[in-house]
């Protein structure tokens, strides 16, 4: 099971982890990532390339399942306007023990930095800026190939 | 022939437009149309002047700047991406 969104509005991780249930496993590994307050941040906005979007992730969901005996494999990533505290991405990564959970899980958010056209700008205030892409990103990816 | 190329976050705004429609040859490759795109104003020589933090995909695929055009249809060109 391949379960991959692109949405605007925010998530229940719990609800997500109870559907990722019912696939019926041993072990499920979760990543939430929220808005953090660094530097004064109030909000982010997350542009993205809605034409490639959902491939890309699908693709990395695919390529976990391909590395992993995975029964489930899910992303979630929001996109626009939030504030600080908001979840941002949820991934999670079901299998039958832990080991394959865990690694999937840390893959798919790994991948999904390097490899999904999505683009955060940081807000304090009014005053707005692009996050600049971070070199250990493309090096904690690099880790999987 | 006709290549479609759309621009996103940082690109997007020193350009100031989503995108546009360009002719090409198809034995080109990407880094030839960025040089001259770059010639045909000081915008877009702004645009493109760091070219290590610009990234591409073809037809919704990422490629690097030396794939050559071929017959895609979509270029999209932006900076290293931030997502998660």
């Amino acid at each position: 099971m391949i379960d991959v969104r692109i949405q605007s509005e925010s998530f229940d991780s719990a609800a997500l982890l109870a559907a990722l249930e019912l696939v019926g496993v041993g072990a499920i590994a979760s990543f939430t990532g929220f808005v953090r307050s660094d530097d004064g941040v109030t909000a982010i906005e997350l542009e993205h390339y809605p034409a490639m979007t959902e491939a890309s992730l699908r693709a990395v969901a695919t390529e976990a399942q391909s590395r992993w005996n995975l029964s489930g494999a899910v992303i979630v990533h929001r996109i626009g306007k939030m504030a600080v505290g908001e979840p941002v991405v949820f991934v999670a990564a079901a299998s039958a023990h832990r080991a394959e959970a865990l690694a999937a899980c840390a893959f798919l958010i790994d991948r999904l930095k390097i490899d999904a056209p999505f683009w955060k700008k940081e807000y304090r205030g009014e005053l707005a800026h692009w996050v600049e892409a971070k070199a250990s990103d493309d090096a904690r990816a690099a880790d999987w190939d | 022939m006709p290549l479609q190329i759309v621009y996103f976050a940082r690109v997007r705004e020193a350009v100031g437009i989503d995108g546009e429609q360009v002719e090409v040859e198809a034995c080109n490759n990407i880094a030839d149309l960025i040089d001259r795109l770059a010639a045909q104003s000081e915008l877009y020589a702004a645009a493109f002047s760091d070219r290590s933090k610009l990234r591409f995909a073809l037809d919704q695929k990422m490629v690097r700047a030396d794939a050559m055009l071929d017959d895609a249809k979509e270029l999209a060109i932006f900076p290293p991406v931030t997502g998660g």
